[in-house]
């Protein structure tokens, strides 16, 4: 092999969009942080739900669209995220402690579910992760220290004036929910990122070419459980009130399924737009009742018809765009810069020069 | 009938496997030495990709044993075997279907490989230009065709810079005119010094290569030679080849 054929090219994984865009992303943040010194009350609530459904559906989107792990269980972790908040808080720990301590527990607790749970695969392992998390939800139902079925109160945040409860929660939820994607995004772009996408679509034959596929799997699903755990903290700072049939219910799963398969499985912002898409949805039709469910239902069933990558995979695949990009680009084929991340049709004209 | 080769890299002795009560191998020895292509011809159930799949480490033999230059490997994983330098290419491509071709390489650079940095970047271009996929390097492989599909799963298993390759029908289906470019391709790679062995039926492609020829048959090594006397042997054409043919 000559090494000078292969000068000229090039490997690229930024571009000046995704450059200006990740800026930008990081400056939202910095200003949302503000937003509490100058918002209502009512929209810093809203906003902070949009974040637990930023995380829900990134770290689902991380364990299916990247590991290929479909789990219809992580509401087990949102449970323990709630719950284990609760239990902390109720043995001394400041309410925000507990809760960063409650996601550790998820964590941990992860750690020793991986050695059952992925020795499964497909549809087993989809199933497994469903009864441990009914599980929990029995296990709490039975505990009279946390409530018990009627469920229980995080009543050592009355400590803290509504309104700056309010606000730490925002703080925690903008800060977990900025920490969570930073270090997927970090995460995705490190060789391992690739070796899960590999385990993804085909685990044995990423085995054959090195990649060491359990440990690869037990980190992202570690990694899904603490995110999910913070969701639960969340969700419980948000609500102040649990129980265990709705904080351990399997609408988190179907939930997080809606917004990663409309915003665009196994793509980076795909998940981030889904959720803002159903946090939408919810503000201005939960009131409708039973037809708001059906109507999330008639949106699933036409985004899987129509636009089966997704919102955003869609635009990704016409238009070549990657504001946060994980993959890796070759420059310098031959054609004009731009068509390198180009469209489909463009590689497609490649294909037939090469074949000629 | 066998004939060791002289420095063996990748060697199984006395390999038995079955599944249930069928014996697929039944007490097979065999051995590439570094310098070596070795193809390995025989019907179908013969078990070929069987004995490939015990050299790999993707099965687990009943008994004998596998052996990579002088270490006993039984045992090791998949895995383990593409990071000490045994590469394989599997008969039904399977690419890493969403991801691109240069991402498709980058894996096994980086994990077989063990490659880091701007060297992973230079071994993946290598890679891609020496299995003529470069003009391809961002297209999703799923969308790619079957030849582009084996080609594919070469440059990932040189990708992970082996000692020796193992290939199984990565001729089939191609038309004489692809498989002659894949030759090249091949032939390229024992240049390098890269050890092969080939599973293959079109055995006129494979003589183009291989400079040993090994011939199965019901889970057995019936003979092991050069090409030209392994074709012309009474056995190889009475299991595999038919009187017609010779």
């Amino acid at each position: 092999m000559n090494p000078l054929r292969t000068t000229g090219l090039s490997v690229q994984r930024w571009t000046k969009v995704s450059r200006a865009f990740t800026g930008g992303a990081g400056l939202l943040v910095v200003v949302l942080a503000f937003f509490p010194m100058f918002m209502s009350a009512n929209v810093v609530q809203k906003l902070t739900a949009l974040f637990i459904l930023i995380m829900i559906a990134s770290m689902w989107n991380a364990l299916a669209g990247y590991g290929g792990l479909v789990s219809v269980g992580q509401q087990a972790y949102i449970g323990i995220g709630a719950y284990g908040t609760v239990w902390f808080a109720h043995h001394g720990v400041p309410p925000y402690p507990a809760m960063f301590l409650a996601i550790i527990l998820a964590g941990a607790i992860s750690v020793v579910f991986s050695f059952l749970l992925l020795r499964l695969t497909g549809g087993q392992f989809s199933i497994a992760t469903w009864v441990v998390a009914a599980a929990f939800t029995v296990i709490v139902s039975l505990d009279k220290g946390l409530g018990a079925g009627t469920g229980i109160s995080l009543i050592e945040l009355n400590q803290y004036g509504p309104e700056h409860r309010q606000d730490y929660t925002y703080w925690f939820a903008l800060g977990a929910t900025a920490v969570l994607l930073i270090v997927l995004f970090v995460l995705l772009r490190s060789r391992m990122g690739s070796s899960l996408q590999a385990i993804r679509d085909d685990e044995q034959a990423a085995a054959s070419v090195g990649v060491r596929v359990m440990a690869g799997k037990r980190v992202l699903y570690i990694f899904a459980a603490v995110g999910f755990g913070a969701a639960g903290a969340m969700t419980l700072a948000n609500t102040l009130f649990i129980q265990p049939n709705s904080i351990f219910s399997v609408q988190w799963t179907a939930f997080a399924i809606f917004m990663v398969l409309v915003g665009g499985l196994g793509t980076f912002e795909g998940p981030v737009l889904g959720a803002i898409l159903l946090f939408l949805i919810q503000d201005w039709f939960a009131d409708l009742g039973v037809w708001y469910l059906i109507g999330l239902g008639v949106v699933a069933i036409l985004f899987a018809l129509l636009l089966p990558r997704g919102l955003w995979g869609t635009i990704e695949e016409r238009f070549g765009l990657q504001l946060m990009p994980v993959g890796y680009r070759v420059r310098g084929l031959g054609r004009s810069p731009g068509a390198d991340s180009g469209p489909l049709e463009e590689a497609d004209a490649t294909e037939a020069a090469a074949q000629t | 009938m066998s004939k060791e080769s002289a420095t063996p890299v990748l060697s199984a002795r006395d390999i038995h496997k079955h599944f249930g009560a069928l014996a697929v191998l039944d007490g097979v020895d065999f051995s590439v030495g570094a310098d070596e292509a070795v193809g390995i011809v025989g019907p179908n159930g013969a078990g070929k990709t069987t004995l490939l799949n015990v050299l790999a480490g993707s099965l687990e033999p009943n008994g004998g044993s596998v052996w990579f230059h002088d270490q006993q490997i039984n045992g090791t994983s998949a895995t383990q075997r593409s990071r000490l330098g045994i590469g394989r290419a599997f008969r039904i491509p399977r690419p890493f279907g969403d991801m691109t071709v240069f991402e498709n390489v980058f894996v096994s650079a980086s994990s077989g490989g063990g490659l880091r940095g701007s060297r992973c970047y230079e071994r993946c271009l290598e890679v891609l230009d020496l299995c003529g996929l470069t003009p391809l390097a961002n297209r999703r492989a799923e969308s790619l065709g079957l030849l582009h599909r084996k080609r594919l799963e070469l440059a990932r298993a040189l990708a992970t810079d082996p000692v020796v390759v193992l290939l199984d029908e990565i001729g089939g289906g191609l038309t004489d005119e692809e498989a002659t470019e894949l030759v090249l391709t091949i032939k390229q790679l024992r240049a390098q010094g890269v050890a092969i062995v080939w599973i293959e039926h079109i055995v006129h492609v494979l003589l183009q290569v291989v400079d040993r020829l090994v011939c199965m048959n019901a889970g057995r090594v019936i003979v092991d030679g050069d090409p030209d006397s392994v074709l012309r042997d009474e056995a190889v054409i009475d299991a595999y080849l038919g009187s017609g043919v010779v």
